[in-house]
C-alpha cells in the first residue's frame, strides 16, 4: 500500500487520534479496537481501505486486524445508514413483548433486521440487553437510549431522526 | 444519621434526588475514605480490612474481594513494570441494569473505590472497561474523571502522597464474553475477546502479562463505605451471613420494576411484593431468573428464600448479579428458553466446539418444539446435551455452563409445558397478551 492509499484510508485527524491512544499503551497493536472505533466514529463504518491503512499504521497484518474487527458486535465492516437502530432482543425485553415490537419496527421501516432503508436513513440491527430492563422494551438509535418503546410511538420516535 | 449509613451506594443519589456531581459527592463526605486510606493506612491494612468485611464480588461470581486483592504480588515479588486495576463495567448479562444506574448517577463513588483499590494493590494504571453501548455512562464518567483529576484525586501525588494513578476508560467493541475477566483482558489489549487458560490467574499474570485485578462496578462502590465505617458496620448491614447491601433489581410484569439498594439477604417475595409492588393485575408469577440470564430458574417453593450467595446457591441457582427477571403466566417457558439460548449461541466466542456448535443446535431444537415440530425423545436429547455442554471442564470458560443453567432448570420445573408442546404439536401460549 502506497502512502497515497494510506492517506485515503485514514485522515490526518484519525491518525492523530489513534496515535494519541497508542501513547497510553505498551505497544501499537494494543490500540487495534480503539483505532477501529475511531475510524468508525468518523466514517460510520470500516472499509477494506481503512482496515488496511489501520493495520499498516499499527504494524500488523490486515487479516489479523479483520479477525478482531469481525469479532465485535459494534464494529461495522459494511456501510450503514445515517442512523443505526438497535433493538434489544434479550430476555427482559422479550418478556415485555420485544418480539412483537421487532416485527412492528420492521414493518414501520419496511426493512428486515440487518438491512438499510433505500434512502440510507436507517440501518436496523438487533442488540443484546441494553441494561435498562426496568424500562423494557428498549432500543437505541445512534447514541440515544429509548425506553418503554411501544408500537404506537414508532412514528414519533423515528420522525426525530432525519 | 444520613441515608448513606444504610445505603452507602445509592443513599447520596436519593438525598440529592438524581445525579451526584463532584460538589454533591464531596458534600456527602466524598473522597474522605480515599484520603484516609492513602494518608493513614498501609496497602496491607486495606486488603485486610476488605477481607475482614467479607465483601464479595458483585459481578455475579461472589468471589471474596479482599482475598483476590491479596493474591497480587507486592514489592520486589511483583517484578518490573506496571500493575493494573480494571473495573469491569461491561454490563451485558441480560436482565441486569444496576451498573448503568451507578455509573449514570454516582460515578465518583466508583472512582473513589478504584483509587482505594489501586492503592491497596499498588497499581498506578487503571482502566474502566465500559460497554460500547453505554453512552450516557460514558459522558458521566468523562466528566467525573476530569473533575476528579482537576481536584488532584487522580494523577500524580494524590493527597500529597507519592501515590500516582492514571485512570482511563476503554470503550468495548461489544461482546458478552468480554465480561469474563480473562477475555476482558484480551479485549483491553486490543485482541479478540477469547478467554485465556487459567492458571495463571490475572492477579499473577493479567493485562499485558502483569499482575491485574478485575472487579465489578458495584464491588468497587462498596469499598469507600467499608474504609469510612469499618468492618462491624459493614457486616451489620446484611440480613443473613453475607455482608453489606446489594443493589437488587426486578424486570418483568410487576407494578414498579426498578432497582433498590437493600440489606443483602432480603427475601425474594419481599422484593417482588413490597419493592416492586407485586404482579400487575391479571398476571401470576410463575418463575424467576434470580441473577440474570445465566442463572437457574427458581419457582414458587423458593420465593421465601433470602437473596444472598449461599441461600440461592443451596437452592440450585445463583444470586448472580441480583437483578431478577420475572416470568409470568403469559410467558411460554419453551419460547423464553429459546430466547435465552439465542443470546448465548450468538455470544459464544466460538473457541470451543460444544459451545460454538451445541448452543445453536439447542436453540434450533427449542424453536422446533415451540413451533410444533417437536418429536418424542427431544427432551431426552436436550437433557443429555445440557449435561454434556454444561459440565465445567468440557469448555474453556463458563459461558456454556451459564447458558445451560436456565435450560436445565426450565426442563426441570416446566417439563409439563415442554411435553405438552410435543404432544399437541403446538404452543399453548400463542396469542398471549403483549
Amino acid at each position: 500500500m502506497s502512502e497515497v492509499e494510506l492517506l485515503q484510508g485514514l485522515s490526518g485527524e484519525e491518525i492523530a487520534e489513534i496515535e494519541a491512544e497508542i501513547t497510553h499503551l505498551p505497544d501499537r497493536e494494543s490500540a487495534a479496537i480503539d483505532a477501529l472505533m475511531i475510524v468508525q466514529k468518523h466514517r460510520g463504518w470500516v472499509s477494506d481501505t481503512s482496515l488496511q491503512a489501520i493495520a499498516r499504521l499499527l504494524g500488523m497484518s490486515a487479516d489479523a486486524l479483520d479477525s478482531i474487527a469481525t469479532f465485535y458486535n459494534l464494529i461495522f465492516r459494511q456501510p450503514v445508514g445515517r442512523h443505526v437502530v438497535m433493538v434489544c432482543d434479550s430476555v427482559s425485553c422479550y418478556v415485555m413483548g420485544a418480539d412483537g415490537l421487532g416485527k412492528a419496527i420492521q414493518e414501520h421501516l419496511g426493512i428486515a433486521f440487518g438491512e438499510t432503508t433505500d434512502d440510507d436513513r436507517f440501518t436496523l440491527l438487533p442488540i443484546v440487553c441494553l441494561g435498562a430492563c426496568d424500562k423494557a422494551p428498549t432500543m437505541m438509535i445512534d447514541d440515544e437510549l429509548i425506553e418503554n418503546v411501544a408500537a404506537e410511538r414508532l412514528g414519533e420516535i423515528f420522525g426525530r431522526f432525519e | 444519621m444520613s441515608l448513606m449509613d444504610t445505603k452507602p451506594l445509592l443513599g447520596r443519589v436519593e438525598e440529592v434526588g438524581g445525579f451526584v456531581d463532584l460538589t454533591a459527592y464531596e458534600a456527602g463526605q466524598g473522597y474522605q475514605a480515599a484520603r484516609t486510606a492513602l494518608t493513614s493506612m498501609s496497602p496491607e491494612e486495606i486488603v485486610s480490612l476488605v477481607k475482614d468485611a467479607n465483601l464479595r464480588g458483585r459481578g455475579g461470581a461472589g468471589f471474596p474481594t479482599g482475598l483476590k486483592w491479596s493474591f497480587v504480588p507486592q514489592g520486589e515479588a511483583a517484578g518490573e513494570g506496571a500493575k493494573y486495576l480494571v473495573c469491569n463495567a461491561d454490563e451485558m448479562e441480560p436482565g441486569t441494569f444496576k451498573d448503568r444506574f451507578l455509573l449514570e448517577h454516582n460515578p465518583h463513588i466508583l472512582i473513589e473505590g478504584m483509587i482505594i483499590g489501586a492503592y491497596a494493590i499498588q497499581a498506578e494504571k487503571a482502566y474502566i472497561f465500559l460497554r460500547g453501548e453505554y453512552h450516557q455512562p460514558y459522558r458521566r464518567l468523562v466528566e467525573a474523571l476530569a473533575d476528579a483529576t482537576a481536584q488532584g484525586f487522580l494523577g500524580a501525588g494524590i493527597f500529597g502522597t507519592d501515590f500516582n494513578l492514571d485512570l482511563r476508560i476503554h470503550r468495548s467493541g461489544g461482546r458478552y464474553i468480554c465480561g469474563e475477566e480473562t477475555a476482558l483482558l484480551n479485549a483491553l489489549e486490543g485482541k479478540r475477546a477469547q478467554p485465556r487458560t487459567k492458571p495463571p490467574f490475572p492477579p499473577a499474570s493479567g493485562a499485558w502479562g502483569r499482575p491485574t485485578i478485575v472487579n465489578n462496578v458495584e464491588t468497587f462502590c462498596n469499598v469507600p463505605g467499608i474504609v469510612r465505617h469499618g468492618v462491624e458496620w459493614y457486616q451489620g448491614l446484611g440480613r443473613t451471613e453475607d455482608a453489606g447491601t446489594k443493589i437488587y433489581g426486578i424486570s418483568g410484569r410487576v407494578n414498579r420494576p426498578g432497582l433498590w439498594e437493600l440489606p443483602i439477604g432480603t427475601p425474594i417475595r419481599e422484593l417482588v411484593e413490597q419493592h416492586a409492588g407485586g404482579m400487575r393485575d391479571g398476571f401470576e408469577l410463575k418463575g424467576i431468573l434470580p441473577g440474570g440470564a445465566s442463572t437457574d430458574f427458581l419457582v414458587e417453593e423458593h420465593f421465601d428464600l433470602a437473596m444472598d450467595y449461599g441461600t440461592i446457591q443451596a437452592a440450585g441457582s445463583r444470586m448472580g448479579t441480583g437483578t431478577m427477571i420475572l416470568m409470568d403466566n403469559s410467558i411460554c417457558p419453551v419460547d423464553m428458553s429459546r430466547n435465552l439460548q439465542h443470546f448465548f449461541a450468538q455470544e459464544s466466542c466460538g473457541f470451543c466446539t460444544p459451545c460454538r456448535e451445541g448452543l445453536p443446535w439447542i436453540e434450533a431444537l427449542l424453536l422446533d418444539i415451540e413451533e410444533g415440530r417437536g418429536q418424542e425423545g427431544d427432551l431426552e436429547v436436550l437433557d443429555r446435551n445440557a449435561q454434556f455442554i454444561g459440565a465445567p471442564g468440557n469448555t474453556f470458560c463458563l459461558h456454556a455452563t451459564g447458558a445451560i443453567e436456565p435450560l436445565q432448570s426450565a426442563l426441570k420445573y416446566f417439563r409439563e409445558d415442554f411435553e405438552e408442546h410435543i404432544r399437541t404439536g403446538k404452543c399453548p401460549y400463542r396469542g398471549r397478551p403483549l
